[in-house]
């Protein structure tokens, strides 16, 4: 129901906005005594200057109302239920989740005709059974309603229904309003062109400014609900405790070190892959490779890059792992006669994959550092009897090296925060151990598992996940900074 | 006068007494010895790229073959009125009682009867020779008969699905060994198989539900298909479109032609190239709080997904669309300016357009990479379910629980059957058709378009 009203309302603003650009567009030439020559501006501009007075601030405060009105609502449906009720099911969250369960199961009978509206409004428990009337319309509920969940539910119902009547009233007035103002100023002398095009450059910048609010909205959302998990569990336990052993009954071991340590043992195995591999191909194809080699090559390096990781993924799980398996494990059976290696999933499986993967990564970086160095600088070392290795290894390599550091810093950020090689191919168990053939898990891979499936957002073994993805975010954009700093400050200026 | 300087060179060495340039001594050598191992370092890191390249490639693409094929059992089954519809009125709600179990004892007469026809000699009960068909046949024959009650009383040839054990064996991902121990297939079952693919009942062929079907239950991995993920993730791509395109294209020419070099400025371009490097995971548990915990939209829909795939992909569209704005030369705003054309008409009007083939091309790779990105799409539960139905109408596509592609794939990778691997392959060689065909078409408009000033 709230949404067909918001829809209705779009709809009206829309044509507001459309009659109002006819409205002004037709007024300024008339205003002009049909001459446009007369005017200030294009007929046009008349038109989408009524046209953004009538849907800009109207929109404007539908957005701002559709997401303020839940809050306030929940905010003042909350202080309805009792403390009794919150103590027992654990929290503010759980029950306010019932509560809006219960509403929407109500709209949905009143949709349904399995209740009036009216009935709706008034059942109480004590007479009707709500959780079967809710169930037969397709709305299950875990347990049966509190009477005072139905009456919160009730109120937020009818807060909900009054808030929307009333943000329609204010939107489509205001809609009016600005279309009749921007029509009444319209005349041959009006600047339309000027506030249009001022209009349009807010529209830019505000475009513009949405990079800044998708960043503080990763940094609130998961600050807000790592301050929730710190809350419930010790923080003490999160940054130094020994073990991660979630348990959803409550009582968990949650402690980032285990997880941390493998997330940086697979990222190092990634970069020992990665790094070498890359350096060198880089060094090739920028030093020794004809330009034809070049052409044909690095594309198909990047390749690699292009290449999506889920794909990655299932090549560790079903290819790299069992390979490794038969030359690591299967006893007598095996490659090597060794039984090392158990399960297809490792810290090797998926470093050796993630190392792949980087190497375009680390190559193409790499690659145009290299090419940044100065030919003048070759020339010098060369005249002075140097090899062509001899020059890369002792003036090109050094003028390139804090570039280079740069691009492994940001394949090592890569790595960190890689998720579906990680997934697929690490395994699960969080351990502190050296042996490369055992199965460990990483931040990225706990993060997926703690908020897949059902998430109850009140309870620790969820909540970790935010204070696991802001570290994730913290570290990850600690190293891109630090790259970006190594390569401004260490840069060698030739010009 | 040659001859003269040639034949002195040998006898001007020996009074440097360092030696002779036609003979490297040690250290000539070992230094040239470095030079060439240094080279085939080179050389062996572009060919261990090359070689990656190459098996990943043939692994996906030796696997992944065999789930466009798929084995079908041709069979006559007999529709017998006396059984599906009792009272012999055709009525439809009367034929609607015999359930899919009333359906499974004529899949067995037409063994049965199969048996007789091609003289077949073979031990096994009806049931177990029904046992080589998908779970799914039976409901297929009563979807059929449901769709047209006057066939009841005829005899109609069906194509059923083979079970994927079938289908594994005679793909020789199932061997007589590996089923010792599995109970959904015998041995004499197998020797069955052998018998009806030598009459010509059995055969493998191209398998188009793999590409248009749904995903299947866990039992039924002969049925499963990409067809409505592949909708999920077309539906994703139509919002990244319609968001990030307007709303990158705007950014990059507010940072480009108009910010003024100040603060706030600075901060935008920093975040940009933060939120570049930010993990996609991260953009997953913002889509999981924002979207889903605070504003309460679906979970599970592509409308989400596609939100949060546009946060993601906005920092790249917005670095190509800058690029390709920098390349339109000054002289083409300053003639605009000249003729008394406003900034923003300026812009507009003359710089656009000409930067439209590159910013078209920064968007589809930009769509390529949100196209084959899972992670974000995990935590916003687009896996673990079963969507089986594509959807009917717009407002569904976008609303309804959908799954994508690369979740599919991953959704295939985590079940026990290997059967869902040969499928998970399959779809990466769907997902990766979509890439390189974006891929391309990218490289030929920049190709046909781009313009050296």
């Amino acid at each position: 129901m709230a949404l067909g009203l918001t829809g209705y309302v779009v709809l009206a603003i829309i044509l507001l906005t459309v009659a109002a650009f006819f409205m002004a567009r037709s007024r300024a030439k008339s205003t002009a005594g049909g001459d446009i020559r007369l005017l200030h501006s294009l007929p046009n501009y008349y038109g989408y200057n009524a046209a953004m007075f009538a849907a800009v601030p109207a929109f404007g405060v539908l957005m701002i109302w559709l997401l303020a009105q839940p809050m306030i609502i929940e905010n003042s449906v909350f202080k309805l239920i009792p403390e009794r009720i919150v103590s027992e099911g654990s929290s503010r969250g759980l029950v306010m989740s019932d509560v809006r369960r219960v509403a929407e199961g109500l709209d949905i009978a009143v949709a349904q005709g399995a209740l009036t509206d009216d009935e709706a409004d008034n059942i109480r428990t004590e007479f009707k059974d709500v959780r079967s009337i809710l169930g037969s319309v397709g709305v299950a509920l875990g347990s049966n309603v509190e009477p005072e969940v139905l009456y919160a539910a009730q109120q937020y119902r009818a807060k909900t229904e009054t808030g929307t009547f009333w943000m329609s009233v204010a939107v489509v007035t205001l809609a009016a309003l600005g279309a009749a103002l921007a029509i009444f100023v319209t005349n041959a002398d009006f600047r339309a062109r000027n506030t249009v095009e001022r209009g349009a450059l807010a529209l830019l910048i505000l475009a513009a400014s949405l990079a800044i609010l998708t960043t503080v909205g990763i940094v609130l959302s998961m600050l807000f609900e790592s301050i929730n998990f710190f809350r419930l569990h010790p923080w003490t336990d999160f940054f130094f405790g020994g073990s991660w052993a979630p348990n959803f009954r409550g009582d968990s071991d949650l402690s980032i070190l285990p997880l941390l340590w493998g997330t940086l043992y697979i990222s190092v195995i990634a970069l020992l892959v990665a790094v070498p591999i890359g350096l060198f191909a880089a060094i090739y194809l920028s030093e020794y490779a004809g330009p034809k080699t070049r052409s044909a090559a690095k594309p198909l390096l990047e390749i690699l890059a292009g290449i999506p990781t889920i794909v990655y993924g299932l090549f560790a799980l079903l290819t790299v792992g069992p390979a490794l398996v038969s030359i690591f494990g299967r006893g007598e059976a095996g490659l090597l006669g060794v039984d090392w290696m158990s399960g297809a999933t490792a810290v090797l499986t998926a470093g050796l994959v993630m190392g792949i993967m980087l190497i375009p990564f680390v190559s193409s970086l790499s690659d145009d550092i290299i090419n940044a160095v100065p030919q003048s600088m070759r020339d010098g070392s060369f005249g002075l009897g140097a090899t062509h290795s001899e020059t890369i290894r002792q003036v090109v390599l050094p003028a390139a090296l804090p570039g280079i550091v740069g691009a492994v810093l940001l394949a090592a950020s890569r790595a960190i925060g890689e998720t579906m090689i990680v997934v697929l191919g690490a395994g699960a168990i969080a351990k502190f151990s050296l042996n490369p053939l055992e199965a460990m898990t990483t931040i990225t891979t706990r993060i997926v598992s703690q908020l897949t499936g059902d998430t109850d957002f009140a309870s620790p073994e969820t909540l970790v996940a935010f204070a696991l993805g802001l570290t994730l975010f913290v570290l990850t954009l600690g190293l891109n900074v630090l790259a970006l700093y190594i390569v401004r400050k260490y840069r060698e200026q030739y010009e | 006068m040659t001859d003269a300087t040639t034949s002195s060179l040998p006898s001007a060495t020996p009074v440097s007494g360092k030696g002779s340039l036609m003979q490297q001594d040690a250290r000539t050598r070992k230094r040239n010895a470095a030079e060439t191992r240094f080279k085939a370092y080179g050389i062996a890191a572009i060919t261990i790229g090359m070689l990656m390249l190459l098996v990943l490639v043939y692994n996906i693409v030796s696997r992944g073959t065999g789930a466009f094929q798929q084995t079908f059992v041709t069979l006559e089954v007999a529709l017998p009125a006396e059984k599906l519809d009792k009272n012999g009125t055709r009525n439809l709600d009367d034929i609607k009682k015999v359930s899919t179990f009333g359906y499974t004892p004529l899949l067995r007469d037409a063994f049965e009867a199969k048996v007789a026809d091609k003289s077949i000699e073979t031990e096994l009960s009806g049931k177990e020779m029904a046992g080589i068909l998908s779970a799914g046949a039976a409901a297929q024959l009563r979807d059929f008969v449901l769709a047209d009650p006057t066939v009841i009383g005829s005899t109609v040839a069906f194509e059923f699905l083979a079970s994927s054990r079938v289908d594994g064996y005679l793909k020789s991902r199932v061997s007589r060994d590996s089923i010792a121990n599995d109970k959904n297939i015998s041995a004499e079952q197998l020797d069955f198989v052998d018998q009806l693919t030598a009459s010509g009942a059995i055969e493998k062929r191209f398998n188009l539900a793999f590409i248009t079907g749904a995903d299947s239950s866990d039992a039924r991995p002969e049925a499963a298909g990409m067809g409505v993920s592949m909708m999920g993730s077309l539906f994703m791509m139509l919002v990244v479109l319609a968001l990030a395109l307007p709303i990158g294209v705007a950014a990059s020419i507010y940072l480009e032609e108009f910010a003024p070099k100040n603060w706030l400025t600075d901060i935008i371009e920093v975040n940009i190239s933060n939120l570049a490097a930010v993990p996609s995971i991260v953009f997953g548990i913002l889509g999981l709080a924002v979207f889903i915990n605070y504003m309460h939209l679906p979970t599970s829909a592509p409308l989400v997904g596609g939100l949060v795939l546009t946060l993601m992909t906005l920092p790249t569209i917005i670095i190509s669309t800058r690029a390709s704005l920098k390349a339109v030369p000054p002289s083409i705003r300053d003639a605009a300016l000249g003729v008394g054309a406003s900034k923003m008409q300026s812009v507009f009007h003359h710089v656009l357009p000409l930067a439209a083939p590159g910013i078209l091309t920064g968007t589809i790779i930009g769509l390529a990479q949100a196209l084959g990105e899972t992670a974000p799409l995990l935590l916003i539960g687009m896996v673990g379910f079963i969507a089986s139905n594509p959807p009917d109408s717009i407002a569904s596509g976008l609303l309804d629980p959908n799954s994508a592609m690369p979740a599919q794939i991953y959704e295939w990778a985590k079940r026990a059957d290997p059967a869902f691997y040969e499928r998970a392959w399959g779809g990466i060689i769907i997902l990766l058709l979509f890439l390189v065909t974006m891929n391309t078409i990218a490289v030929i408009l920049r190709r046909r378009f781009e313009r050296r000033w």
